[in-house]
């Protein structure tokens, strides 16, 4: 039914997907001494960054944003800052919430504002992308049914893998193995990763096994 | 054959306690304890015996050794001495063995191969029960009579070097010690040079007589890269030098004879860990060097001895009484250079410490082989003795002196097995007995459905073939458990009625729990199941958690998991309250509306305003909830990891600041959790209350933690019996208020305002209580916990409109994280035992254990309670105070059963003893607790249904 949306998704998540490759690897060759978890805080922004940017360029071009009602400069630009608000919103929200969850306050602030700043740039960005800066489509999308076209289920299930991800991810940090993958963030980052991508992956197979059932209300 | 669901859930949670009670049976089973609590003394030596005139001497044999060197190297196995590449590794030693003065032996360890049991069990010569670690909660010292203490009660001047196990066990006993930690398992050069260091000084001096040194390097390196690896030479070299440079001090005094020891206290599997019952766990070599033995002139197969053997051995060379719960018996090599005098008197005194211990432990002694053999021996001994003290000195004197060392050695043999088969060892068959029955309970597959009642097939069942099929199995596989030689267990002392009794009933239940299973089995598999995300959660939570038992590290940090669920819980709930809140005000879809009419009438009659800050509050609980947990997290800091860090407030530290926010914070606390409680009570229970809490603070301020604003400075500290007492009479007060009006609405008016009325009432009651036992510091947890509770039930789950069933799996999760918001652990250590003070005098015993439980389950207790109070009033279908309390019994013996099966599975654990049994201890603690709860749900039931008919 949605052929063609589902090729634009696959190839979308493609090149996301090769970016967060490409921003793994592209430090390893440059930087001497670079490791996922020795240099844990520039994976974790080359990776974000490189998401960041690849996700805002390739929905661009595609053009799934909801068209807007003005087309002045002025109502643009105010969409410009209110999603940078947004972004910065959603990393403190997300601190807060993985400071709730356990983290440490004070000590290693840092390392878990880096963590917020790459589940924003995993989950937010893809909402602000898609859904543009509106509330209100967010609680949509995310209540039961509440999906209006492929991309939103896309992105429901892409959300809700980062954020599994991360979630699990918590899970061996208690354990007393001294691994060095159990240091905080290593295994909640590389969680949401792992989640992430599976998201990337899993959202066009599943809307291409499920395309016949799914049918989307109009509103 | 209809009951009611709630009464056949706590049917089952009782049967769930006794396959427990049967587990735990089996489980740790009952220490031997010589019925005396006294330790033995020289004086108690029974004198030799001699036949025909009244015994004359009690004179103990000369020592025979004067100084003892025991070197103890952690985790050595048996071949690295006396196996075939002994001669590589430990080439001093091995020379030693097969040429020198020594005796060598294969000592065999008893499971649980852990350092701590078998330091106690080379001491104390008993085999230790996890059991006694419960029993002595509050002293890490071994309070047993041991070895150590005697020696050092026979003015033995005893030094010690090495892990630190030993300075805990026998604190003061020791002239000089050194303690190393085995806290960095990485690493095993540092840990041995600390004992070494000492070495040279204390060898030269002469001014000690028992020398101990424990090596924990070889077993570090065990735990890092196995026993197969290039670091297990260096460092048996390295132990075989230091044994030399002990040998030839000791030879160069020459003076009476030493003793030399070199033993291990476990061995190490092919892996490298230890804990388990494997070949090579157990062996561990055991060589015995000192001048008094014959020269070796060859290597021979080492004998294979117990390690509590050496316990008598040395008790006895070196002229001790023998500790009174040892099992071990004297190894007859060390004696065999002594007169045949001498060494039938040390074969009698251990037989009679062993005949004295068997005559308290086991019933019918006198019918034991070992026992009778020993009378035998005993008599031989005493005319033996008449003969020898006439001057007799032919060959036939020593033939029979031969004999009677015979008798004896088979006499002791006999004693020691006979005792150290009821020990040590669990009782496999009643722990199986134990899991079947909890296994075959968790079969409830009525616990979702909320039917209002359960349809058991009793007669169908009774009359089936399986009924009886399983009857015959069962039976024959009891009679031949029993019947085979080598077990001794609970169930085969149990009379043969009873034992048959209990296997027809089983069969019955297991053919009814099969018939109901197999009946709801088609019904399953067409129902749409659709869950939310709060449902999924909920599921994916207790499953998660239940598996997460199987690992040590997860039961030590059990409070994280909790939390960390906790607050995906509130962050779910919270979720579900904005999409309910600004999806309906947004009204596309309007298929809300009709769902809630109750709601909806209340609601509409209110004005605006009171639904905006209805929905405002609403929005704010969960996060509310999730920053308080966030708080009490930080109170108590529990759990092993993170111990280290500094508590943010603590009762104990007694400077005026603290205690003055101390203080003003336990005031607001008592203000606030009066104004929580008091709002559903009758006025009685209102002052009462007051009252009580009023008591409340001024026990605490007589005990010394808060500030009284009428204070004299100088007033000291008192232990605020007066008070605590005052205190229990308002809450024996509102309890009896409370079941006034229960018994009142059941009996006579049957009235549903006054039968929650009187719930609140005993709910209240519960509180005051716990807010008397709670330490000051955790007042806030309590204040919270009734905080959350009310705002909860206000503004979550009677808005969102949850479920009996979600609404008790919120309940028992919040229970359970308040458990370790409390500052509870899964650790023995962190049980309060205090509280068992508050109002009494002195120690009295069940009201001690009872407040002891009460407040260390206060958490789980309080949130169970308001699960009754909220269900019962609440709601207006009558089915679902019996669905909730289903749920409730679900949930709690998940867990249990899938923790039992784990703990039988990792039985050889390494942690068994640390981490797993406390931890079922607290679970069958638990799980008679929530029996309790049942039953009281039950009642109040069966109240609500007799009142609603």
């Amino acid at each position: 039914m949605w052929d063609h949306e589902i090729k634009a998704m696959a190839s979308t998540h493609a090149i996301i997907a090769s970016s967060v490759f490409m921003a793994t690897v592209l430090p390893a060759v440059l930087v001497p001494g670079f490791s996922v978890y020795g240099a844990h805080l520039l994976w974790l922004y080359s990776v974000s960054g490189a998401v960041t940017v690849v996700s805002v360029a390739v929905f661009w071009l595609l053009g799934i944003t909801p068209p807007t009602k003005k087309h002045t400069l002025g109502y643009k630009l105010s969409r410009v800052v209110r999603s940078c608000l947004y972004f910065f919103l959603s990393c403190l929200f997300f601190h807060t919430v993985v400071v709730l969850y356990g983290a440490p306050l004070i000590e290693s602030a840092l390392e878990t504002f880096s963590l917020s700043v790459l589940l924003t740039s995993l989950t937010t960005l893809r909402c602000l992308c898609v859904l543009g800066p509106n509330v209100q489509a967010w609680i949509r999308v995310f209540s039961r049914h509440g999906a209006m076209s492929v991309w939103d289920t896309c992105l429901q299930i892409t959300v809700a893998c980062t954020l599994v991800g991360a979630w699990l991810g918590a899970f061996p940090i208690p354990l007393d193995w001294d691994r060095p993958w159990q240091v905080w963030p290593v295994s909640c980052s590389l969680g949401a990763m792992i989640g992430y991508l599976t998201g990337l992956v899993a959202a066009p197979a599943w809307i291409h096994y499920h395309r016949k059932q799914l049918t989307y209300k109009c509103k | 054959m209809k009951v009611r669901s709630s009464v056949f859930a706590s049917f089952i949670l009782i049967f769930e306690v006794v396959g427990i009670a049967l587990f735990l049976r089996g489980f740790f089973p009952v220490p031997v304890k010589s019925s005396f609590s006294s330790k033995s003394s020289l004086s108690d030596q029974p004198k030799e015996p001699l036949a025909g005139s009244a015994p004359n001497s009690s004179r103990l044999p000369q020592p025979l050794f004067k100084r003892v060197v025991i070197m103890l190297v952690d985790a050595l196995r048996e071949d690295f001495v006396l196996g075939p590449s002994g001669r590589m590794y430990m080439p001093y030693t091995r020379h030693l063995v097969e040429k020198g003065s020594s005796q060598s032996f294969v000592a065999k360890a008893r499971p649980p191969t852990v350092t701590m049991p078998r330091i106690k069990a080379l001491t104390t010569g008993s085999i230790p029960g996890f059991i006694d670690v419960v029993m002595n909660l509050n002293s890490p010292a071994l309070l047993e009579d041991n070895l150590i203490w005697q020696a050092k009660t026979a003015g033995k001047r005893i030094v010690f070097y090495g892990d630190d196990t030993w300075v805990r066990l026998f604190p003061k006993h020791f002239m000089e010690y050194d303690g190393t930690t085995s806290f960095f398992v990485s690493d095993y050069t540092e840990v041995d040079n600390n004992v070494t260091r000492h070495l040279d000084s204390t060898l030269k001096r002469d001014d000690w007589d028992m020398l101990i040194l424990h090596y924990l390097g070889l077993d570090h390196i065990g735990h890092i890269s196995g026993p197969h690896s290039s670091l297990i030479q260096p460092k048996l070299l390295e132990m075989d030098d230091i044994l030399k440079k002990i040998h030839s001090a000791l030879e160069a005094e020459g003076s009476l004879p030493y003793l030399l020891v070199l033993c291990g206290d476990h061995g190490m599997s092919e892996t490298g860990s230890h804990g388990g019952s494997s070949e090579p766990e157990v062996n561990t070599p055991l060589v015995l060097i000192s001048p008094a033995f014959k020269r070796k002139v060859g290597m021979e197969k080492p004998a294979v001895v117990e390690q509590v053997d050496l316990t008598p051995t040395l008790a006895l060379g070196l002229g001790l009484p023998i500790s009174q719960n040892s099992v071990g018996r004297v190894i007859p090599g060390v004696l065999e250079e002594t007169s045949l005098r001498d060494q039938l008197r040390f074969l009698h005194l251990n037989g009679h410490q062993l005949s004295c211990l068997l005559k308290d432990s086991v019933a019918d002694y006198e019918k034991d082989p070992g026992f009778e053999q020993f009378r035998v021996a005993e008599k031989a001994h005493g005319n033996w003795m008449k003969l020898y003290l006439e001057g007799n000195t032919s060959e036939v004197l020593t033939n029979m002196g031969k004999k009677v060392l015979k008798q004896y050695l088979e006499a002791l043999a006999a004693m020691s097995s006979a005792l150290s088969k009821q020990l040590g060892k669990y009782d496999m068959y009643s722990m199986v007995a134990g899991m079947l029955l909890l296994i075959l309970l968790l079969a409830m597959p009525e616990a979702l459905s909320g039917a209002a009642s359960v349809d058991l097939p009793v007669l169908s069942a009774l009359l089936s073939l399986p009924f009886y099929l399983l009857c015959l199995l069962l039976a024959s596989v009891h009679v031949l458990v029993c019947t085979s030689a080598e077990s001794s267990c609970y169930f085969c002392s149990l009379s043969w009625g009873l034992v048959f009794a209990a296997v027809a009933f089983s069969s019955a239940m297991f053919c009814i729990l099969v018939s109901i299973a197999t009946r709801r089995l088609p019904l399953g598999g067409d129902g749409e199941w659709s869950l939310s995300e709060l449902d999924v959660l909920l599921l994916a939570g207790t499953v998660g958690h239940t598996l997460s038992l199987a690992a040590s590290s997860f039961v030590e940090e059990e409070h994280q998991t909790w939390y960390f669920l906790l607050n995906t819980l509130c962050l779910v709930v919270f979720q579900d309250v904005c999409r309910k809140y600004f999806r309906e005000q947004r009204g596309p879809g309007g298929d809300e509306e009709p769902i809630l009419p109750s709601k909806d009438c209340r609601s509409s009659a209110r004005p605006a305003a009171g639904i905006y800050s209805e929905r405002w509050l609403a929005l704010a609980t969960p996060p509310f909830t999730c920053c308080a947990a966030g708080l009490l997290r930080s109170l108590n800091q529990t759990g092993v990891q993170w111990a280290h860090l500094p508590m943010s407030d603590t009762g104990s530290t007694g400077c005026s600041e603290h205690k003055l926010v101390l203080s003003l914070l336990s005031a607001f606390c008592l203000v606030l959790i009066y104004l929580l409680v008091q709002r559903r009570c009758s006025w009685v229970s209102k002052v009462a209350l007051a009252l009580g809490l009023l008591g409340v603070y001024s026990y605490r301020a007589a005990v010394g933690n808060v500030l009284f604003p009428w204070q004299h400075a100088g007033r000291t500290t008192s232990k605020g019996t007066v008070e605590a007492r005052f205190v229990y009479v308002f809450v024996l007060g509102i309890l009896f208020t409370g079941t006034k009006d229960l018994l009142r609405s059941q009996i006579i008016t049957a009235d549903a305002k006054l039968k929650s009325r009187g719930l609140w009432e005993i709910y209240s009651g519960l509180v005051l209580l716990a807010s008397l036992l709670f330490r000051a510091h955790n007042l806030p947890v309590l204040c919270c916990c009734l905080l959350i509770q009310t705002l909860m039930a206000q503004f979550i789950w009677k808005r969102l409109h949850y479920d009996a069933a979600q609404t008790t799996i919120m309940h028992y999760w919040f229970g359970q994280a308040f458990f370790y918001f409390q500052g509870n652990s899964n650790n023995i250590g962190t049980v309060d035992i205090s509280v068992g003070f508050v109002g009494l005098e002195s120690y009295v015993e069940a009201p001690a254990i009872f407040l002891t439980a009460l407040s260390t389950y206060a958490g789980p207790l309080l949130w169970a309670c308001h699960l009754v109070c909220y269900l019962s009033s609440e709601r207006d279908s009558p089915v679902a105070l019996g669905h909730g309390c289903y749920c409730l019994a679900l949930l709690r013996s998940v867990p249990a059963a899938a923790y039992i099966v784990l703990v039988t599975v990792l039985r050889y654990h390494l942690f068994i003893w640390s981490v797993f049994s406390p931890k079922l201890l607290y679970e069958s603690m638990h799980l008679l607790l929530t029996a309790a709860v049942c039953l009281f749900f039950n009642t109040m039931e069966q109240s609500h249904g007799s009142s609603k008919s």
